[in-house]
């Protein structure tokens, strides 16, 4: 029967808009990107070849090195700061989520999830206002608390910091319902049976549901690196483009913007085969990390 | 037993943890919305507490400020349509490569799956290219083909793998009776799917409604700014201002913040549909 059905089966027609639409807006673009980066100037007409001018730019230039090791490197930090806190938190909170017995987990799991259903944008303006020590201040000094009077966002040591964590308040929410979900898929005979051998909470975490959720560990872990590394909002939001003060915010996201898509102050050109550059590095660093790391995790599931 | 028992119960550890996250996100929402109902000067007063008198201006000024509700129909505009355009396209591929299996079947279906780990932010360069020659640059209409084909791979991942687990008996009636694919896609299939359809919807609409880089690279017309690139351009106005920028962030908060409590738990399984079976 099936056969039949098959071979009547017009299967490239219900296929192409949805393969269409795809190729033309994501795959297309992603690889030219790539081919773009080869090249120099900002349109068709004035393109000409430079080979990997724009690569040797980016490395050599004093000026634009300097920039891009400095957003790499403060990429890096924030994806780490991420990596612990937000996915050490989450997968924390997953374990005492699904605890069977526990009251109000519902509500928890609800709340916790709140700050991703907001904008970036909103959730970066929002704590602008709530670090900004003269805003609150001198309120926090009276109550007896004056190391919160700290300018968090102005200052080049805290700066990057004070800017990864408030993401990390921001998604955490995705993190903790997936390791939720797949902590809930583990078979309760086998905790079961590994707390009767004596097991406490610990182990039992450590040797059990740690390696059962090491697929979701590994997606993750996947998705922390891959969103981190395009972020541009929140810095967007609460610094400025220039990753302010002094770039010590400064990510790819926000090189990239000012390099390849709105131009560098003052000239205010962008630079699309630098821009397209920059996007070929951080795309061959994903590939070069992700591939690697779902082999590793996802094997057998 | 029993009265070691007793005592898991309570998980006062776990209570103590989860509370104090608990204040960590609703502190910030509170001095959002309270400071909100001040002025100018009095939200420097309490930083923390509710206002002295409410102070309700701030929300009639920005909802006067007719830009607001332009910003807003235009997000509602381009989401919506993002959304049934995926949900649609992706139901219809998920119908083909779930039925029709082939070498080159699992290739499309893996080439689709790739999209899920790659940003579609990297090629921003060449995506402003195109919407210039398509002359849809600085207008909404440039969003909605990046917002589907963003939100296609997963949504191709959802709907093949739900509808390869529908039963096979399912066709084979159909098929009997003569019916064609598309009938069977739009009387049998299309039912079927609905709780598939709405998790590929859920798991999309944040990224759409929150996405501020499209908009921010592609529109420099007020008239079709979306609520987000429209929140930049009322903070940059009202920026000596806070009392009034809160009125406008908790604005913009409430939509997807309702939307969200009033159906959590899908919300929950929609964002994490992406990673686990089943």
């Amino acid at each position: 029967m099936r056969i039949k059905h098959s071979r009547h089966f017009p299967w490239l027609l219900y296929l192409a808009p949805a393969l269409l639409v795809y190729t033309v807006f994501m795959a297309f673009p992603l690889i030219d990107s790539l081919r773009l980066s080869l090249f120099s100037g900002n349109n068709q007409v004035t393109r000409v070849f430079v080979g990997l001018d724009n690569f040797k730019r980016l490395f050599t230039d004093p000026e634009i090195s300097t920039r891009y090791w400095g957003a790499f490197f403060n990429t890096w930090k924030f994806f780490f700061v991420h990596f612990i806190v937000q996915n050490g938190l989450g997968i924390f909170f997953a374990v005492l989520l699904t605890q069977e017995t526990m009251k109000g987990r519902q509500i928890y799991q609800t709340i916790i999830f709140i700050p991703t259903t907001f904008a970036v944008l909103i959730t970066g303006y929002l704590w602008k206002l709530m670090l900004n020590p003269v805003w609150a201040g001198d309120f926090l000094v009276s109550i007896g608390l004056p190391f919160l009077k700290h300018p968090y966002l102005g200052d080049t040591n805290t700066a990057l910091w004070a800017v990864s964590l408030v993401s990390c308040w921001q998604w955490l929410g995705i993190p903790t319902m997936m390791f939720v979900a797949a902590l809930r898929n583990i078979n309760v005979e086998l905790l079961e049976a590994a707390r009767l051998e004596g097991a406490g909470s610990v182990k039992t975490f450590w040797y059990i549901k740690l390696p059962l959720i090491k697929p979701i560990v590994g997606i993750v872990a996947v998705l922390t690196f891959v969103n981190n590394f395009n972020a541009f909002d929140i810095v967007f939001a609460m610094e400025n483009v220039n990753g302010a003060p002094e770039y010590s915010t400064d990510l790819i996201g926000t090189l990239f913007y000012r390099y390849g898509i709105a131009g560098q102050h003052p000239i205010g050109i962008p630079d699309a085969g630098l821009g397209a550059a920059i996007a070929t590095i951080t795309f061959l660093l994903l590939m070069v990390l992700v591939i690697p790391t779902l082999r590793q995790t996802q094997r057998g599931a | 037993m029993r009265g070691s028992l007793r005592k898991e119960n309570r998980h006062i550890f776990s209570h103590i943890v989860l509370l104090l996250w608990t204040f960590v996100v609703l502190f910030p929402i509170w001095v959002l919305v309270i400071n909100s109902f001040k002025t100018r000067l009095t939200i420097y007063e309490n930083p923390f507490w509710i206002p002295k008198t409410w102070e309700f201006s701030n929300y009639t000024t920005v909802l006067r400020d007719g830009d607001f509700f332009t910003y807003f129909k235009n997000s509602f505009f381009v989401v919506s349509i993002s959304l049934v355009l995926v949900t649609l396209l992706a139901s219809l591929a998920g119908y083909a490569l779930a039925r029709y299996k082939s070498r080159i079947g699992t290739i499309i279906y893996y080439f689709f799956i790739a999209g899920m780990m790659i940003p579609i932010k990297i090629a921003s360069i060449k995506l402003l290219e195109i919407m210039r020659a398509l002359g849809l640059l600085n207008t909404i209409y440039a969003l909605p083909p990046i917002y589907v084909a963003m939100g296609l791979p997963v949504g191709v991942f959802i709907l093949t793998t739900f509808i390869r687990e529908l039963p096979e008996d399912l066709y084979e009636a159909a098929i009997i009776d003569g019916a064609s694919s598309g009938k069977i896609y739009s009387m049998i299939i299309l039912p079927l799917i609905r709780p598939a359809l709405a998790t590929t919807a859920i798991y999309n609409l944040i990224p759409f409604w929150n996405d501020l880089w499209f908009p921010l690279i592609f529109i420099n017309n007020e008239r079709h700014k979306t609520l987000l690139l429209g929140v930049t351009r009322l903070f940059g106005q009202y920026q000596t201002d806070w009392s009034k920028v809160l009125a406008v962030l908790t604005l913009s908060a409430i939509p997807v913040l309702v939307l969200y409590l009033a159906m959590s738990s899908q919300f929950i399984k929609g964002v994490t549909a992406g990673s686990v079976k089943g």
